[in-house]
């Protein structure tokens, strides 16, 4: 599976199971926020990955 | 006209997917379609040599068979190299790929090989090559045989080479600038009214066509899932030890996370030219969320983390390039047992 900021280039190739990063400069990442709160977005993200793993539908 | 022709065990007569694992060998004169296309080429077109290879024998020794083909068709002083038609038959095209553009690229003859367009082949070198387009179904073995004995005829007379539809070949990807009798406005306007009326147009943008991917099968049980964490977002260890190219990157590279728990920005760099890379300089988990995939292990969501992340540069990449990256990235995936890769991307 894909996290990327630019969804629809990997919308474009085909990529079947994709999540939409959080900006180009950091796809895991919030610099505007504490660096715990920033690890909480990146958890989040990361579990949305997971989910799209588990799952059959695009 | 000497020729030598290249195909695979099948069209060779040794038999089929049976005799797949045959080594490379040489005959003199033609076999099988060659006999055709030596009529078709006429005047002294003569197939001096054929080579038949196995098509497993063919992919899984690429290199050693190139070398040694390249020996043959050397000794055979040929002026022409016909690799084919291979059809839909995916290792056969591969092999008459490597084949063509080794040649191409090594004795300057003129080239030529035939497949369909679905042929994992022609993704990887329709750049480089003259494909003629074969379709799927062999028994267009004459008709396709005429479209590559009439380009064959050009090529070696060095006359210039039409458009892929009309001479026969796939699509390059090339732009090649061209007089036309009306200006693109002209046009433009012409394919408007064309389009209001219903009428048939077409378009001069050929968006590229990326064939369906199909979805593989969902992770059953993530606590048992082996992970592996990839980014074309071009992070490298300090120094950047593969030389990763910060643009059209040729290489990839494998580094280790082993006991590690969090990426250092002083530990790494940024070899990608195409996005602003001083937040992943600063923690580089906000590429490879290494951090939280340790959680996540720690905690037994998931299985276990693969003690290495794959990296590479995805910026101004030809396609050509990067599906031979992601072919060899998936290859060590497999060869690892990797249940489930999350790749991040810029």
């Amino acid at each position: 599976m894909q996290i990327t900021a630019a969804l629809p280039v990997a919308k474009m190739i085909g990529a079947n199971r994709t999540v939409l990063g959080n900006g180009i400069v950091h796809v895991l990442g919030d610099a505007k926020v504490s660096p715990e709160k920033e690890k909480e977005v990146r958890r989040r993200l990361v579990e949305q990955a997971l989910s799209a793993l588990q799952s059959d539908e695009k | 006209m000497r020729i030598v022709h290249y195909i695979n065990q099948f069209f060779g007569g040794i038999g089929g997917e049976e005799q797949a694992g045959a080594p490379l060998e040489a005959r003199d004169g033609a076999v099988g379609p060659g006999k055709l296309l030596e009529q078709l080429l006429g005047g002294d077109a003569k197939v001096v040599t054929t080579l038949i290879c196995g098509d497993n024998y063919a992919v899984e020794n690429q290199d050693s068979m190139l070398a040694d083909a390249l020996e043959k068709i050397r000794a055979a002083n040929a002026d022409l190299f016909v690799a084919g038609p291979c059809f839909q038959a995916g290792r056969y095209g591969m092999a008459a790929g490597a084949l063509c553009s080794a040649v191409q690229s090594k004795f300057s003859i003129p080239v030529i090989t035939a497949m369909s367009d679905e042929n994992p082949g022609a993704d990887l070198y329709r750049e480089f090559l003259y494909i003629v387009d074969s379709g799927t179904n062999a028994a267009r073995m004459r008709e396709v045989l005429v479209t590559m004995a009439n380009l064959a005829r050009k090529l070696m007379i060095k006359t210039p080479i039409d458009s892929p539809k009309d001479e026969g070949y796939l699509t390059r990807g090339l732009i090649r600038d061209q007089f036309v009798e009306k200006t693109a406005g002209e046009r433009l306007v012409d394919m408007v009214l064309a389009k209001v009326k219903a009428e048939p147009f077409e378009s001069e943008m050929v968006p590229t066509a990326f064939a369906p991917v199909p979805m593989p099968p969902s992770v059953k049980d993530l606590t048992k899932a082996k992970f592996m964490l990839i980014t074309d977002g071009g992070l490298v260890p300090k120094g950047n030890p593969d030389k990763i190219q910060n643009l059209a990157a040729t290489r990839w590279g494998s580094y280790s996370i082993d006991g590690c728990d969090d990426l250092k920005g002083e530990d790494y760099e940024i070899s990608h030219g195409g996005y602003d890379a001083q937040f992943v300089k600063q923690d580089p988990d906000r590429l490879v969320p290494l951090d939280v995939m340790r959680q996540l292990e720690k905690e037994g969501v998931i299985g276990e983390l693969y003690e290495e992340f794959l990296s590479t540069s995805g910026l101004a990449n030809p396609l050509s390039n990067t599906r031979r990256m992601g072919r060899e990235m998936a290859a060590k995936a497999k060869q690892l047992g990797i249940d489930a890769i999350i790749l991040t991307s810029t």
